[in-house]
């Protein structure tokens, strides 16, 4: 357990998270995006758990927080597929370049 | 505390509202029945409350006092002296003459009526309030149901009903805008200077601002209530606006809306900022020297009888600003009276242009004439309110007119004389309107219009019965404005010289 | 009885007051009844005023205390206002003869106006027109006056323009009213001045502080206080330049012209300056401007007059000219002669209205004198009734005119302008020559066959009548035998100016020659080839004075291209400039967010992109800069 430090933790935290923005800001599929996003707020989870660990291990506050956010993460999945589903209802799409309603 | 007049009279039309809500959309003639009753009684209760005010007493009465938001200062302050009951008055008379004005709306008439009393409601709140907040949240109330009344309800001409809501609307929420700021300022000062947290008009008044402090607020306090006044040159959106504005609105609107800036810049601008008004008036006097003469030559170049009221009342209101920049006792009465005289006058002046639109569907002048022969009893209003506004002795508005002007001339001599050659002009665009519109030979197509009659006679009987009531007997007016108007001219003097001092200090 | 009358001479303006009210609020629908009711209420008004005067005239103590009450009417700190009744010889005078001549104007209209649509609104005018009047004479201050002055120039206004459907109706009456208005505009200024200067406008504090007027101002304040007073008159008793008005004003209903523009309202500017003597007296300069305007209208509206062909007009200027004379009395400093000659111009210039009236009557209005002829044979007391007046206006003895034109001229002569007094001298010729020129084309010569006169009625030859007599007798209290006007109305001190029987004698040659000249081109001349040969060999001169020296023509060009003109200019500034800078920032405000809204691609990526950078850059930022964050950032400090 010796190698393993928080820098570890946090590269991986950011390998993930890089690659979940990237997924997020160049996927088209919507339901892509949306894993997307999962994998950001994973990569954010690890780093609340690992710096949990390293930096105030006689508290709970990370991993609590991290509950929170697949709390939330998993609401907001539910939610997100609910608008695909209606506008892939509407539209018969879920590409994002055809979700450009907000624009003017 | 005695029994909460002011807040019945304040609670009458907003409670015909809210039975408005509750009427059946088609109950046409019912929704008229009850908005009628509630301003009525708002009028009865005014009525009851001028006569019944103890002028030799002077200073607020009637006063109810709750406090509401205490770290702010601010509490629920109700009263009136001798400046606000003739406005109070004269919001009922409007109020009361522009639901029979409207006798004849047939779009959507319940939603019109709820408007029409909760913007009534709205203007009386600011003249009763004796707390700055309550007075800026009656305010921002007027504006709303004014800018749905001239989109729904209103007459595109020269420009569209619904350019002119948006430009009355705009112009009025970035003149209260200027106003804010500057109410924040004094506040926040005041905290400073006294450490007592007090939003009440009397209570700011006896705050020692600095000098330089009170001419940075009132001039943008001028700023807010002069765009309200259609101080020159921040008028345009008066004509454009009441000639978007359906008449109700105009009445209400002209003779009594716009002079909240008027009252408001005596109440508050002069009343707490008597140095920032001593530094500015001659600036104002000027101003409103030059929308008298302004206005009143675009007036005459005007063929609808909607935008000839309009400038008309811009130039009215320069008489009142010169007034107020006089900054004495006779120029002030005078600015004030001049209000309720422009009131009633331009309200009547609305309501018989609004009849004439309504019969012949047009206000163009060079489509009209000879109305006189067919409709004598509209004629009549129509020049009996031609007259008031030329400033005829015996109708009510010559007494004001004449107070400014022994008070602007005393003050600014030959400068006054300028905005007192207006009342030629004033009678050149007035009886030219006058006879192009009712005199002359009779039109054919104008031959089956009929007169006004029943609840449409209402505006005409109420507001020409105060137009000559008034004239023949100004005391009836002055005396009560003379004792709202005495304390403040000795508040001022008592401030004055320490605010002057106290900016030489810095 | 007359004691009650005196102190109860307010009734005097109310009871025509209550008239008006009735009219209109209960009795309009009955033609007949409302004018009973006008009729009624102002005999009562005229026995009131009667009595009044009668217990003036009988008590010298009134001729240096006038009989004043006041009541409060507005005031406020450094402003009171008072109404009250101001009782003295003049205004005595004054209510005497303005409520005889209003009762027997409203007598005449029943015959006039009778079948007329608007009889009862008629009756309503005139009886709102005498309260406004008969309140003006007895006003106990400048701004009392004024107020009435106001109101008997809107009744003229309504009566000028009562048959308002003629288009020309309408415009004269509009004329009227912005003409008089223009000059009311001096006139308010010059009450201002006075309220600032003096702080009172009360007559009798007035008087008491004019004489020593250099406490209060400078002369030169002074002065001009005057003139604007005088502006005032100058309109409403048609002086030149302002005189415009009036001869339109007789568009009117001939009754309303008798009344309103012959006797007794173009007569209130002339009151107005003799009631303010005081302050006119102080002041040289201002005395003279009144009696140069006067002269000079006098003079400029005869040689108009000798030009004119419709009969209403001739007497308009007629009007205008007499007036010019009583300004000049005034100006000369001589109240007694002014209202003398206002009084006896009061009887016989009502009465030739109201004969000119019964002709137009009898020839359904046709109004040219060239066109009538011999009438007096079948109207014969329209017709000598007429011819008195003419003579009482030429100024032959013993008629009134002759004594009141005489006493003016004497005034002139002897205040040393002997200029005006020649001015005036060749007036009384031109008078007695357009009068009698009149005269003699419409009721002497041949008859006209297309015309079928016919005597009016009683009710309208009895008042021409009873104006008759008035005319032939009313100069007999001045004359200098008997010389009881110049013992009651005055202004300081009575002055009994020795008759000077040379200026007496010239006058009547003067009148006697302009009466001998109408006769000899228009009776003795049959053809009146001499006046059509005269006119045309004098063309350009006829031309002039016939369009009346194109003084309308300027005031239509002024109006039109230089007032409207400017409106336009204002109104198109308006627009363009003021409502453009309004318009343009609201445009400003569109143009950026019109730039702006490309910002707002729709796409949620995008934002997620420009969000992200965003954090990224604060974060990159906020590491080099802020010590604290950079803590955070860097991994600490340790």
């Amino acid at each position: 357990m010796t190698g393993i430090s928080v820098i570890h933790y946090v590269l991986l935290s950011a390998a993930l998270f890089s690659v979940g923005l990237f997924g997020a800001l160049v996927k088209r599929n919507a339901i892509s995006v949306l894993i997307c996003i999962e994998l950001m707020l994973n990569a954010v989870n690890i780093n609340l758990v690992a710096f949990n660990r390293y930096v105030t291990p006689e508290t709970f506050v990370g991993q609590l927080f991290s509950i929170f956010v697949i709390t939330v993460a998993a609401a907001e999945v539910g939610v997100g597929l609910a608008i695909i589903i209606a506008i892939f209802r509407n539209r018969l799409s879920v590409n994002l370049d055809d979700f450009n309603w907000l624009k003017w | 505390m005695n029994f909460p007049v002011l807040t019945i009279c304040l609670l009458a039309p907003l409670i015909a509202a809210l039975i408005l809500i509750f009427l059946p959309r088609d109950e046409e003639r019912l929704h008229k029945a009850v908005a009628a009753a509630g301003t009525f009684t708002s009028l009865a209760i005014s009525l009851y409350v001028y006569f019944s005010y103890n002028r030799e007493l002077g200073g607020l009465q009637f006063v109810e006092r709750i406090p509401w938001i205490n770290d702010l200062g601010v509490s629920y302050f109700m009263g009136v002296d001798g400046l606000s009951l003739p406005m109070l008055l004269l919001t009922n008379l409007i109020g009361f003459s522009a639901v029979f004005a409207s006798w004849n709306v047939k779009k959507r008439t319940k939603e019109f009526f709820v408007l029409l009393m909760v913007l009534v409601a709205g203007v009386m709140g600011t003249f009763i309030a004796q707390d700055l907040f309550i007075f800026l949240l009656f305010y921002e109330v007027v504006v709303i149901p004014i800018y749905i009344m001239v989109i729904v309800w209103g007459s595109s001409k020269r420009v569209t009903k619904e350019y002119a809501g948006m430009k009355l609307t705009i112009y009025l929420l970035i003149g209260s805008a200027f106003l804010l700021a500057s109410v924040i300022a004094t506040f926040v000062k005041s905290v400073q200077i006294t450490g007592v947290p007090d939003m009440s008009f009397h209570g700011l008044g006896q705050v020692p601002f600095p000098e330089q402090f009170q001419i940075y607020m009132f001039l943008l306090m001028l700023i807010g209530f002069g765009s309200l006044l259609s101080m020159w040159p921040l008028h345009s959106w008066s004509p454009d606006g009441y000639a978007g504005a359906p008449t109700a609105v105009s009445m209400i609107h002209a003779g009594v809306l716009k002079k909240i800036g008027g009252y408001g810049l005596i109440r508050l601008a002069v009343y707490v900022m008597p140095a920032g008004a001593a530094y500015w008036a001659p600036f104002i006097a000027v101003l409103g020297i030059a929308g008298c003469a302004y206005a009143a030559m675009s007036a005459l170049a005007q063929k609808d009888l909607k935008y000839l009221v309009g400038y008309s009342s811009v130039s009215h209101m320069g008489y009142v600003l010169l007034g107020v920049a006089a900054l004495n006792s006779v120029g002030i009465n005078g600015a004030v009276a001049n209000m309720f005289a422009h009131g009633v006058m331009a309200a009547l002046f609305f309501s018989m242009i609004g009849f004439i639109y309504e019969k012949t569907h047009t206000r163009w002048i060079p489509d009209l004439g000879g109305l006189a022969r067919q409709v004598p009893r509209l004629a009549v209003g129509f020049m009996m309110a031609a007259m008031a506004s030329l400033g005829l002795p015996g109708l009510i508005s010559f007494i004001p007119e004449f107070t400014i002007f022994v008070g602007s001339f005393e003050r600014f001599g030959l400068l006054a004389v300028v905005a007192i050659a207006g009342i030629i002009i004033t009678a050149l665009y007035v009886l030219r309107a006058g006879a192009n519109t009712l005199f002359g030979p009779p039109r054919q197509e104008y031959d089956d219009l009929k007169d006004i009659k029943g609840p449409e006679m209402v505006p005409l009987v109420v507001l020409g019965a105060v137009l000559v009531v008034g004239g023949l007997l100004p005391s009836l007016l002055f005396d009560v404005i003379n004792s709202g108007v005495e304390p403040i001219m000795a508040h001022i003097a008592d401030y004055l010289p320490t605010a002057v001092q106290i900016g030489g200090g810095y | 009885m007359i004691e009650f009358a005196m102190h109860h001479a307010w009734l005097v303006p109310l009871l025509p007051a209550v008239a008006f009210v009735i009219i209109v609020f209960l009795t309009r629908p009955w033609p007949r009844l409302s004018s009973a009711v006008s009729i009624a209420f102002m005999l009562a008004s005229f026995v009131t005023a009667a009595l009044a005067a009668y217990g003036v005239f009988t008590d010298p103590h009134f001729k240096h205390h006038p009989l004043i009450y006041t009541v409060r009417w507005f005031g406020m700190q450094g402003l009171n206002i008072d109404v009250g009744i101001y009782l003295d010889p003049s205004s005595a005078m004054m209510i005497f003869m303005v409520s005889l001549v209003a009762l027997l104007v409203q007598i005449y209209s029943t015959g006039y106006m009778k079948g007329d649509p608007g009889y009862s609104v008629f009756f309503s005018y005139l009886s709102l027109f005498a309260a406004s009047m008969l309140g003006m004479v007895l006003s106990s201050n400048l701004l009392q006056m004024f107020v009435f002055w106001e109101l008997v120039g809107l009744c003229s206004y309504l009566l000028i323009g009562f048959y308002s459907f003629k288009i020309s109706a309408r415009e004269a009456a509009k004329k009227a009213f912005i003409t008089t208005r223009v000059a009311d505009f001096g006139l308010l200024l010059g009450i201002l001045a006075v309220q600032i200067i003096f702080g009172t406008l009360n007559f009798d504090e007035l008087t008491q502080m004019a004489p020593n007027f250099e406490n209060y101002t400078t002369a030169g304040m002074m002065t001009l206080i005057a003139v604007l007073l005088f502006i005032g008159p100058v309109g409403k008793s048609g002086q030149f330049p302002l005189h415009v008005w009036l001869p339109d004003a007789m568009e009117g209903p001939t009754p309303v012209s008798a009344l309103i523009h012959a006797a007794t309202m173009v007569v209130a500017g002339v009151y107005l300056v003799g009631r303010n003597m005081f302050l006119f007296a102080e002041v040289e300069s201002a005395l003279y401007l009144v009696a140069v305007t006067g002269a000079f209208t006098a003079f400029f509206a005869a040689t108009i007059a000798v030009t004119q062909r419709e009969i209403k007009r001739i007497l308009a200027y007629s009007t205008v000219s007499q007036l010019g004379y009583m300004m000049l009395a005034l100006g000369v400093g001589s109240l007694t002669a002014s209202f003398f000659h206002l009084w006896t111009h009061a009887f016989f210039k009502a009465l030739m209205f109201l004969a000119a009236g019964s002709v137009l009557h009898a020839l359904h209005h046709k109004a040219d004198v060239w066109e009538m002829g011999g009438l007096i044979k079948k109207m014969p007391i329209t017709g000598w009734t007429f011819v008195i007046g003419g003579l009482a206006i030429a100024g032959i003895p013993p008629f009134a005119g002759f004594w009141s034109k005489d006493e003016i001229l004497l005034a002139a002569y002897q205040s040393g302008h002997y200029f005006l007094f020649l001015l005036a001298s060749i007036t009384a010729f031109l008078t007695a020559f357009y009068m009698w020129r009149m005269i003699f084309l419409a009721f002497f010569g041949e008859e006209k066959p297309e015309n079928h006169p016919h005597e009016s009625p009683a009710n309208m030859t009895v008042p021409l009548v009873v104006l008759a007599v008035l005319a032939a007798v009313g100069g007999l209290i001045g004359t200098p035998s008997t010389p009881l006007w110049q013992q009651w109305i005055y202004y300081g001190h009575p002055h009994h100016i020795e008759p000077n029987v040379i200026i007496m004698l010239s006058s009547i040659a003067l009148a006697a020659a302009g009466i001998g000249l109408a006769y000899l081109l228009y009776v003795r001349d049959k053809e009146k080839t001499n006046a059509k040969d005269l006119a045309r060999r004098f063309q350009p001169v006829y031309k002039l004075l016939y369009n009346k020296y194109y003084i309308d023509e300027m005031y239509q060009w002024f109006t039109r291209v230089v007032v409207d003109g400017s409106a336009r200019i204002t109104y198109l500034f308006d627009i363009y400039v003021v409502d453009g800078i309004v318009n343009g920032s609201a445009a400003i405000t569109k143009g950026l967010g019109s730039v702006m809204r490309y910002f707002q691609t729709g796409k949620v990526q995008t934002y997620a992109l420009v969000f992200y950078m965003a954090v990224l850059v604060i974060t990159v930022v906020l590491a080099f800069t802020d010590a604290s964050s950079s803590v955070l950032v860097m991994g600490g400090a340790e």
